[in-house]
């Protein structure tokens, strides 16, 4: 063995795991899928390449409205977070001092730290009929039977909003905390009112956290499943349960493949645009949060 | 901007508490002597946690064989995610921060992707590309390849997937502030490369080696979209406690919720405190 190829062995031997990774957990099985998405069934077990699976798609309403939904209730979700948060993220950013600031914080991160089921659990049993909610209703005397307000898009969302919070409040708050306060006082002295220099000072400064902390949010809603299921029930018609169903239910592996990419590009798309649109790049983005 | 108005510190105070509300009634409603997970209360239990099953028909979790193997199985999944995850993560982190190659740059962002990758479709292009592989194997050796369909290993697969990102990037960050004139002074004093590796650069990694391993025990613990794709019988925690709140649970299921937010926290504050170790 030379010189030059011992370093060399050592470095092939240390790029085989990610290699290794790369290339059997992710390129490879996406490979996999866009394959299958645009193979048919032409006779049992045998496939002919076609674009049926994505035609299916756009023919039948329940799937193409099911995947706009998903698009569109992601998108509200996002915005919902951004402005449940902002106010939380600048006090914990702004107003908070020491203790109380590290706290806050800690209290946000908490409840995160918990399984997703768990927590679609504690809105289940507030919100169902039978739950916490309805029976406090009764109780003091706002309603005569029992409330249901589980199984609505009401639900839904919420539950999604509330799963999104975290990831929006550290990113906004990190943002918010590089800002001077000279650059504030130096907003109100110059006769400019709360709401001015909000909007002219703190808001441009908090871009950079707003689009990490919208963009994670909305990768992490468009890709939900427990959430709308259970607390949308039948009604909760999300886009990955329609993946699940091709997939186990129906055994219909190429339609399913078509749908995850599908879901794939949506995503993609809309991280994309939002990083485009404000000049971020994936890498920072990732950092903020 | 200093001084918070009544409105808004009022806004922050119902903030607190709707991010609190539901996780205090899943663990409240965990003791109530109840076959319903609803209210009224009907006093204090320790029976869904480690009853016989004589006053509900249903046993504690800490008995039930069901919810046992189900934390087994979530263990058996865990354990390996978070030991991989730590030696890949380490062998990667190396080659992002050491090593010069073409194609770098390449790789580091490739390195990203599954964070961006939607789990269910992580899930699902696993379960398809292993399949593939199982069939194509299977007609070539004439033999049953169990470990390529749906069920424990694979589920570790898919999970490692997109908990690698996460423990290369913790263990990255901190050989990054590595100090490698302490590295050439060991060389400098005759020591071998395997004797500088165990006696200087490991122990200043070793906060991150744990932390990254605690993160993904806790992430392979709650990860549901990617593992509902590629679980077979072997179900663990959030399966078999989502396939229960579909058919409307008893109280059992908040008792295991329960158990799962003390282990977490515990986890998580063994993460912080090495996180402050770190710093």
């Amino acid at each position: 063995m030379s010189m030059k190829s011992a370093p060399r062995l050592t470095l092939y031997l240390l790029l085989a795991p990610a290699i290794l990774w790369l290339g059997l957990l992710i390129v490879l099985p996406h490979v996999e899928i866009l394959i299958l998405s645009f193979s048919e069934r032409v006779a049992p077990r045998v496939y002919a390449f076609g674009f049926g699976n994505y035609l299916e798609f756009f023919t039948e309403p329940l799937y193409w409205r099911t995947f706009a939904r998903t698009a569109i209730m992601s998108i509200l979700v996002t915005a919902l977070t951004l402005v449940l948060a902002f106010p939380i993220a600048l006090y914990i950013a702004r107003v908070a001092r020491g203790r109380a600031k590290a706290m806050l914080l800690l209290l946000c991160l908490l409840p995160f730290w918990v399984s997703e089921l768990v927590r679609t659990l504690g809105w289940m049993m507030l919100l169902r009929e039978t739950g916490v909610i309805s029976y406090v209703l009764r109780a003091v005397g706002l309603a005569d039977q029992p409330v249901e307000l589980l199984y609505n898009d009401g639900a839904v969302i919420l539950g999604l909003v509330y799963g999104g919070l975290l990831f929006m409040i550290v990113p906004l708050a990190n943002a918010l905390e590089s800002l001077e306060q000279a650059v504030v006082e130096a907003g109100f002295d110059l006769g400019g009112s709360r709401w001015t220099v909000l909007r002219r000072i703190v808001i441009p400064h908090a871009m950079p956290g707003i689009v990490a902390g919208s963009i994670i949010v909305f990768m992490l809603t468009v890709g939900n499943f427990a959430t709308p299921v259970l607390l949308g029930g039948k009604n909760g018609l999300w886009f990955t349960e329609q993946i699940y169903a091709q997939f186990i239910t129906r055994f219909n592996w190429p339609q399913g493949a078509a749908f995850g990419m599908l879901l794939l590009l949506l995503s993609s798309a809309i991280v994309w645009a939002g990083l485009r649109l404000t000049g971020q790049s994936l890498g920072t983005t990732l950092k903020q949060a | 901007m200093n001084r918070p108005t009544f409105t808004w510190k009022l806004y922050v105070a119902a903030f607190y508490l709707f991010l609190f509300a539901p996780l205090l009634v899943v663990a409240i409603f965990a003791f109530n002597a109840s076959p319903f997970p609803s209210p009224p209360w009907r006093g204090f239990t320790l029976a869904w946690f480690i009853g016989s099953g004589d006053a509900f028909g249903k046993p504690g979790v800490l008995v039930d064989p069901i919810w046992l193997d189900t934390i087994a199985n979530s263990f058996k999944i865990a354990v390996p995610v978070a030991l991989l995850a730590v030696v890949i993560g380490t062998v990667n982190a190396w080659v992002l921060e050491r090593a010069e190659f073409p194609g770098k740059t390449l790789l580091s962002m490739m390195m990203l992707w599954p964070l961006v990758i939607p789990g269910v479709v992580l899930g699902i292009s696993i379960l398809a590309f292993f399949s593939r592989v199982a069939n194509g194997l299977e007609d070539w050796l004439q033999t049953d390849l169990d470990f390529l369909r749906p069920g424990l290993p694979l589920v570790i697969l898919g999970q490692l997937s997109f908990i690698l990102t996460i423990s290369t990037l913790i263990i990255a960050a901190r050989l990054r502030k590595f100090d490698r004139s302490l590295e050439e002074a060991a060389f400098d004093l005759g020591a071998s490369r395997a004797r500088v590796l165990r006696t200087i650069t490991l122990p200043f990694l070793s906060p991150a080696l744990i932390g990254a391993g605690l993160v993904a025990l806790l992430m392979s613990f709650e990860n549901f979209n990617t593992t509902l794709m590629l679980v077979g019988s072997d179900a663990p925690l959030p399966i078999t406690m989502y396939g229960q709140m579909r058919e409307g649970a008893s109280p059992a299921i908040n008792a295991v919720s329960l158990l799962l937010m003390l282990g977490v926290g515990g986890i998580a504050s063994a993460f912080a405190l090495t996180s402050k170790a770190e710093r």
